[in-house]
C-alpha cells in the first residue's frame, strides 16, 4: 500500500498541473451558468431539460477525464521511460498497475466533486433546495462506474501502444454500452439462433455500465435508490474492475521492456 | 604472456559460487525475506558477488513469420564485487543492454540465471539496494526536483525522518540544490541526467546500475558525473555501468568486461589488461571485438 500511494498521488498532481481538467471544468461551468442563469417562468419541464444537459455534460466529462488520463499513463511512462527507474525499484507490477489505477480513479473521484459540487451550488440557488443523499448517491454510483472504465482503459493501454488508439476504442466501447447495453436483451429475442445467444452472452458478459446513470434521480428529484441497490451495484462495479485489473496483470506481469 | 590467460579468470570463494552452501537460494528465502534480510552480505575473508550472472542466454523472438529468432546474450556469465566500478563494454547491439534489463526484472532471460545480492531478479526485493539510471530518461515534468526525489523515496518506504534530510544530500551531491524548486521541464539535458543520478541515489544504494550515465553530455557535465561516480567509489559503492567513452571508463573502472554479439570476450582489471596488451583501453576494445582498419 505504501508504495501504490505514491504512484497514485503523482497522477493526481499531473492532472491538476495540466490543462486537460480545467478546461472541461471552465467548458461545464461556462455551460451550466449560461443555461442556469436563463429566466424560464420556473416552467418544470424546461427546468428539467437544462438539468439534464448540465448532467449530460458533467457525464461526458467526467468519462472524457477517466478515458484520457488513463490512456496515457503506461504508454507515456513508456515513451519518456521513466517506468524503467520505477519498476527498477522495489515496486511489483501488480503495485504499479494497482497504483496507476488508483490515481486515475481518484482524479475521477475528485473532478466528480468539483462536477457535482458547481451543480449542486446553482440547483440550490435556483430551486432553494438541495437534496444531499440523492447528489450523494448519483455521485458515488457514476464514481463507481467510472472505476470500471479506468480498469478498462488501463487494460486497453497494455493492448494497444498507443494511447489515441487506446482512447478512441475505449470511447467507441463505453458509449456503445451506455446506449445500447440496455436494449441488447431485446435485440436478442429479435434473432434467430445462433445469433440470439451470441448476442445474449454478450449482454450477460458486458458490464452494464448504464445501470449507474441515475441522472433521474436529481433531474426530477426522485425518491433515494435503496442503499441494498447501491451496495450490490458497488459490488458488481468492483467485480468488473478487479477483473479487467486482472486480465492487465497477466498480459503485463511478464511483457518485456525494451530500453 | 597470453593476453586470454585473463579472461574470467576472477576471485571466487567457495560460498559465492555456492548459494545452497550460504542459504541465499531465492526460493528458500523468498516468502520470508525483509527489506534488512536483503543488506549485502557481510563476511570476514569471503567476497561474496553482488551481481552473478550465469550461462545467460536471452532470444528475441521474431515477431515476422519464418523468421529466425535473435539471440541478443549467449551464455553470459559473470560476477561483480562489493566495492567494485565495473564496466560493461561493448558496440552497440553487443547485449549490454539486454543484460542490464535482466538484472532490472524488464527482461525474461530464455534461460540462465541473474541475482543481485544471491537474491533472483525476478524478486522485486532483489531491488532493494540498488539504483539505477537509464539513459536518456525525460522525468516527470510536472514534478521539481524535491516532489520527483519524495516520490522516489516513498517508493523504497523511506521514513520522512529519513527522507527529507536525504534529498538535501543528493540534491547537494550532484549540484542542483539551488534549482530544487523548479519544474523538470525547465532543466537542461545535464541537470536532467543528473536528476536521474539523484534519484537512482536516493535510497543509498550500495549497487549502482548506469546505463550510459555520460550520454549526449558536453565535457562539463560528462566530468561532474564522473566526479559523482568517483565519489561514490570512495564510499565503497558497487557501481556497474555501460559506456562508449572508453577515456572515462579507462579513469573510473576497476575491472571491465566486454561483450561481442552477447558473448563474454574479455573480462579483467584495467590495469592488467593495458599491461598485459601494451595498448590502451581502445586499442584492446577495437582488438578484442574484431575490428579491421580498412587502408584508404
Amino acid at each position: 500500500m505504501n508504495a501504490i500511494l505514491p504512484l497514485s498521488q503523482v497522477v493526481l498532481k499531473e492532472m491538476y498541473r495540466r490543462k486537460d481538467f480545467y478546461v472541461l471544468f471552465v467548458l461545464t461551468v461556462v455551460l451550466t451558468l449560461a443555461a442556469g442563469s436563463a429566466n424560464f417562468f420556473n416552467e418544470d419541464r424546461i427546468v428539467a431539460y437544462i438539468k439534464d444537459l448540465s448532467l449530460l455534460l458533467i457525464w461526458v466529462a467526467a468519462l472524457v477525464i477517466a478515458i484520457v488520463t488513463t490512456a496515457r499513463q503506461i504508454p507515456a511512462e513508456r515513451e519518456s521511460r521513466t517506468i524503467f527507474p520505477l519498476l527498477a525499484k522495489p515496486l511489483t507490477r501488480w503495485q504499479f498497475l494497482l497504483g496507476k489505477f488508483a490515481g486515475c480513479w481518484f482524479t475521477c473521484g475528485l473532478a466528480l466533486v468539483v462536477f457535482y459540487f458547481f451543480f449542486a451550488v446553482i440547483c440550490g440557488t435556483r430551486e432553494h433546495q438541495m437534496p444531499l443523499l440523492q447528489y450523494l448517491q448519483a455521485l458515488w454510483l457514476q464514481w463507481m462506474m467510472l472505476g470500471v472504465v479506468v480498469a478498462l482503459v488501463l487494460l486497453g493501454s497494455i493492448l494497444f501502444s498507443a494511447p489515441s488508439a487506446n482512447a478512441t476504442i475505449s470511447l467507441v466501447v463505453v458509449f456503445g454500452i451506455l446506449l445500447l447495453g440496455r436494449h441488447l436483451g431485446k435485440v436478442a429475442l429479435q434473432q434467430e439462433e445462433p445469433a440470439r445467444s451470441l448476442v445474449y452472452t454478450l449482454y450477460f458478459l458486458i458490464p452494464h455500465l448504464e445501470w449507474y446513470d441515475v441522472r433521474d434521480l436529481l433531474i426530477y428529484n426522485q425518491p433515494l435508490i435503496a442503499w441494498l441497490d447501491v451496495g450490490l451495484a458497488t459490488l458488481y462495479a468492483a467485480a468488473y474492475a478487479l477483473f479487467f485489473l486482472f486480465a492487465t496483470w497477466l498480459l503485463f506481469r511478464r511483457k518485456s521492456l525494451s530500453l | 604472456m597470453n593476453p586470454a590467460s585473463s579472461i574470467t579468470q576472477l576471485p571466487l570463494t567457495a560460498a559465492a559460487l555456492s548459494p545452497q552452501m550460504t542459504g541465499n537460494r531465492p526460493e528458500d528465502r523468498r516468502l520470508s525475506m525483509s527489506a534488512e534480510e536483503t543488506k549485502p552480505p557481510v563476511t570476514e575473508g569471503t567476497r561474496v558477488p553482488v551481481i552473478r550472472i550465469s550461462n545467460l542466454v536471452v532470444e528475441y523472438r521474431s515477431k515476422a513469420l519464418g523468421q529466425a529468432s535473435h539471440r541478443a546474450v549467449n551464455g553470459l556469465s559473470l560476477e561483480v564485487h562489493p566495492g567494485e566500478v565495473f564496466g560493461l563494454l561493448g558496440p552497440n547491439g553487443a547485449g549490454k543492454t539486454t543484460t542490464m534489463q535482466v538484472l532490472l526484472g524488464f527482461q525474461q532471460p530464455t534461460s540462465g540465471t541473474a541475482c543481485l545480492y544471491g537474491v533472483d531478479v525476478q524478486e522485486p526485493i532483489a531491488r532493494q539496494h540498488i539504483g539505477y539510471l537509464p539513459e536518456l530518461t525525460y522525468y516527470y515534468k510536472f514534478l521539481n526536483a524535491e516532489e520527483l526525489l519524495r516520490f522516489y523515496g516513498r517508493i523504497f518506504k523511506l521514513p520522512k525522518a529519513v527522507l527529507e534530510p536525504r534529498i538535501d544530500e543528493v540534491l547537494k551531491l550532484v549540484e542542483l540544490e539551488a534549482v530544487r524548486k523548479r519544474l523538470i521541464k525547465t532543466y537542461s539535458k545535464g541537470m536532467q541526467q543528473r536528476i536521474g543520478l539523484a534519484q537512482a541515489l536516493i535510497n543509498d544504494p550500495d549497487l549502482l546500475i548506469l546505463d550510459e550515465p555520460t550520454s549526449g553530455l558536453d565535457p562539463l557535465g560528462r566530468m561532474k558525473v564522473r566526479e559523482i561516480i568517483q565519489r561514490l567509489k570512495s564510499q565503497g559503492k558497487t557501481v556497474l555501468f555501460s559506456s562508449h567513452e572508453l577515456g572515462e571508463v579507462e579513469t573510473v573502472c576497476d575491472r571491465i568486461a566486454i561483450i561481442n554479439r552477447g558473448e563474454l570476450k574479455l573480462v579483467g582489471r584495467v590495469h592488467d589488461l593495458v599491461k598485459e596488451y601494451h595498448m590502451d583501453l581502445e586499442r584492446i576494445f577495437l582488438r578484442i571485438i574484431g575490428y579491421q582498419a580498412q587502408s584508404v
